[in-house]
């Protein structure tokens, strides 16, 4: 952020305003930019994208009717919810229920802090960047807990335990899985780490090393976990805990839940790209820095909106674990693997301390060859769904 | 110890000075899983049940009272209303216990059409069933798959009697209307196209792991507490019992059709475990299709309709009968006195058995358990109440 400013200076804007007022200026200008121009209208607009999507995939059409193709239904949907009453339930707890949402809101907020947008695009690029976005995500089982025994009723708090079960249970693989990456940089800046990456995908940490390469499925299968989506979103399960631990809520606070949850998707996505895929980096292509900046926000962003919409896919795809399956995935399943991953990451390099380039070029392969495998198996499904259902099962996309 | 409003056991447990409670969870009757207006009194240990206790009769509409004041005619709409998912069969039951006690002859092209009416909508009634029961464990996109394809049986039927969901279609002696032209092409080519479509529903969901673990190994019933607490139709034939009504006890024109009767093999886990309920719907579907394309091949022409008086006084005396419902046996019991009014109908369906045998196979089971429980029976709750 001070390096763009001070470009920006450099080329002649603010002549004759101090350097610490454009500065801090440009701090409050930006965060209020990205929380409320991208954070909110992100997750705004993933309601619609998960909807059609959804629709997509259990053929039917979604919503359409607001706007062009019904791009403005978060806005009518959020609307509604801003004008309905903000009910309060008598029997509940209630400073602590009209807490909860600011709470799930600011853990969801805040990690937007250190995502790194570009190499200048960043609100603050913390030496502890990464150990930052755990701590503040699991903000987010606080406000949960406080909903579920806030409402005073008894779903509310079945599922306002499961989730701080869940939540704390899976921040073990998901913070064993960032180890081996911090292992391979040394720092625990997010910019750091993208810096240590390049654009092309065999300089991404995920083929590292094969080590790491399980290390990014335990990161994604955790974040989901931790996100709350299916399949294991029991804290919210529809049918079986009515709604969780939104059961009471209305309004306004409602929607901040949701808009939590699904600007959590895009948090996924971007700690992943961070992470594993490269972040924001491009090849050199121009010396202007606002054109490099678009540039690299864009990279960044079609990478990191890639997971939100494979996280979508999960979910109209998968049914819902149980509680006990849920922890026993966790304790017996990835807790040991991630371990093994950061041995064997810490024994990597030891092994080859500048990283093994054939290794690199063969994992990159084995990935592209499953993805070309599953394409594969998409089109030979698809082909037979088509010829069964004599061409009636598809409907145009942009009907 | 209590919350607000809520009493609460508590329990010591030792001298430790550690208590522990039971929790009281109200399940119903308003509650997204209970399908229709259901209620169970959960005794939960954190999520472990301790028992689940069914509280019927919010959806009681005194439908075997009323037969005595409408009349055997007038009585026929309202027999839709007993079990709406599978409404078919509660017209059949109607039509064939008063046809015992008048002594009436189905003409045959009637009988056929009753059965193609009835195979259809044991189709729709079971994929209802599947459709709800991988939604309550959690998956969306194939409960609308299942739905696409009830819509065009709908659509059939409606053509059929002009309704999609209470049909009033049979009268006592056959069917109100005959089947209307071009419609077995058209179900015939429902029929080609629906036939795969069961392997892709296989494709999508039976046989993921996830689902198999929610639902293989859970909640089996014997076969002895199968047949002690009275299950009928799949429930029973999931425990691993080939009983069926249409087989055993052939009624309408099922002894010239061939079918199989298929049971619960446990081969994903236990005999009579949720997934075996739920293949066990899932063949039964193929085999209605097996049966109505025979029905389509072998229909008689003639008149659908035996010449009944309008008003019918049956002779003083009493009849039962059994039909195979999607539910499984549901008998129809009627006295008559040799009036114009029944003297008495009592309906005995198998949604009631399936709510009796749930206090016993839901103890010790998780709550997530339960909605898989509740689902994989294929309870209807205004078919347990009437």
């Amino acid at each position: 952020m001070q390096e763009f400013l001070d470009s920006l200076i450099n080329q002649g804007y603010f002549a004759g305003v101090p350097r610490d007022v454009v500065y801090a200026g440009g701090m409050i200008v930006f965060g209020a930019i990205v929380v409320l121009v991208f954070v909110l209208n992100v997750a705004g607009v993933s309601t619609w994208v998960e909807r059609r999507v959804w629709a997509r995939i259990q053929s039917r059409v979604g919503p359409n009717r607001v706007g062009p193709q019904g791009i403005l239904q978060w806005l009518a949907d959020g609307i509604k919810l801003i004008m309905k009453e903000d009910v309060v339930p008598t029997a509940a707890d209630r400073p602590l229920f009209l807490l909860a949402p600011y709470i799930v809101m600011m853990g969801f907020v805040g990690t937007f802090v250190v995502l790194p947008f570009g190499s200048r695009l960043v609100i603050a690029d913390m030496n502890v960047g990464i150990l930052y976005v755990t701590a503040v995500t699991a903000l987010v089982v606080v406000g949960i807990l406080m909903a579920g025994w806030a409402s005073n009723n008894k779903w509310s708090l079945i599922g306002g335990i499961r989730s701080a079960a869940q939540i704390v249970s899976y921040e073990i693989p998901n913070g064993l899985s960032i180890f081996p990456i911090v292992l391979l940089t040394g720092t625990l800046s997010m910019q750091g780490i993208i810096k240590a990456q390049g654009w092309a995908p065999w300089n991404w940490f995920i083929f590292a090393n094969p080590f790491t390469f399980a290390a990014f499925f335990i990161f994604f299968t955790s974040a989901l976990a931790e996100g709350n989506r299916t399949p294991f979103d029991l804290p919210e399960a529809e049918s079986e805990l009515v709604a969780g631990f939104v059961t009471e809520y209305s309004g306004v606070r409602y929607l901040m839940f949701f808009m939590a949850e699904w600007g959590n998707l895009y948090v996924i996505g971007a700690v992943v790209t961070t992470l594993f895929l490269g972040g924001w980096q491009i090849p050199h292509v121009t010396d202007s820095v606002v054109l490099s900046a678009i540039l690299e926000f864009v990279t960044f962003f079609v990478k990191s909106y890639f997971w939100v919409l494979v996280a979508m896919w999960v979910r109209a795809t998968l049914p819902r674990t149980r509680v006990d399956q849920l922890m026993a995935v966790c304790w017996k399943y990835l807790v040991p693997i991630a371990f093994v991953n950061l041995l064997g990451t810490a024994a990597w390099m030891i092994v080859w301390p500048q990283g093994n380039r054939p290794v690199r070029f063969i994992m990159l392969l084995i990935a592209l060859g499953t993805v070309g495998y599953f394409f594969r198996r998409v089109a030979y499904h698809t082909r037979r769904a088509g010829v069964r259902a004599h061409g009636e099962l598809y409907l145009s996309p942009l009907s | 110890m209590s919350l607000a409003g809520f009493e609460v056991e508590v329990q010591k447990s030792g001298d430790t000075g550690l208590e522990t409670e039971e929790m009281t969870l109200n399940m119903g009757p308003q509650h997204p899983s209970t399908h229709g207006v259901l209620r169970f009194v959960v005794k939960a240990d954190g999520e472990v049940m301790r028992e689940a206790v069914p509280d019927v009769g919010y959806l009681h509409r005194s439908i075997e009272k009323i037969s005595e004041k409408v009349g055997y005619h007038g009585f026929m709409p309202y027999t839709d209303r007993v079990d709406y998912v599978a409404a078919m069969f509660c017209n059949q039951g109607w039509g064939m216990v008063c046809e015992k006690l008048a002594g009436i002859e189905v003409p045959k092209r009637g009988e056929y059409c009753r059965v193609i009416a009835s195979e259809f909508n044991r189709i729709s009634s079971h994929l209802l069933s599947v459709g709800t029961m991988v939604l309550d464990i959690g998956a969306t996109t194939p409960f609308f798959h299942a739905f696409r394809e009830r819509e065009k049986i709908n659509d059939l039927l409606e053509e059929l009697c002009g309704a999609r969901l209470t049909y009033n279609y049979m009268r006592i002696g056959g069917v109100a209307w005959d089947l209307p032209p071009g419609f077995v092409e058209r179900s015939l080519a429902f029929l080609d196209a629906f036939e795969p479509l069961i392997e892709e529903y296989n494709d999508l969901i039976t046989y993921n792991t996830i689902y198999l673990g929610r639902v293989a190994d859970v909640a089996a019933i014997s076969r002895e507490d199968a047949i002690n607490y009275n299950l009928v139709g799949p429930n029973l034939r999931a425990s691993g019992v080939k009983y069926d009504v249409r087989r055993d006890e052939p009624y309408s024109i099922y002894p010239e059709l061939e079918f199989d009767v298929p049971v619960g093999s446990g081969e994903e886990g236990t005999v009579g475990d949720c997934f075996d309920r739920y293949i066990v719907r899932i063949r039964e579907i193929q085999e209605s299709c097996k049966i109505l394309r025979q029905c389509f091949k072998q229909i008689p022409d003639g008149p659908v309709i035996a010449k009944v008086p309008r008003k019918f006084k049956p002779p003083a005396g009493d009849a039962y009968i059994r039909v195979e419902s999607a539910r499984g046996d549901m008998g129809w019991y009627a006295v008559s006195d040799g009036s114009e009014f029944p003297y008495r109908c009592k309906v005995r369906t198998g949604s009631f058995a399936a709510m009796a045998i749930i206090d016993k196979i839901s103890r010790g089971l998780m709550i997530a358990d339960l909605v898989a429980v509740i689902a994989s029976l294929d309870i209807v709750a205004p078919e347990v109440d009437r």
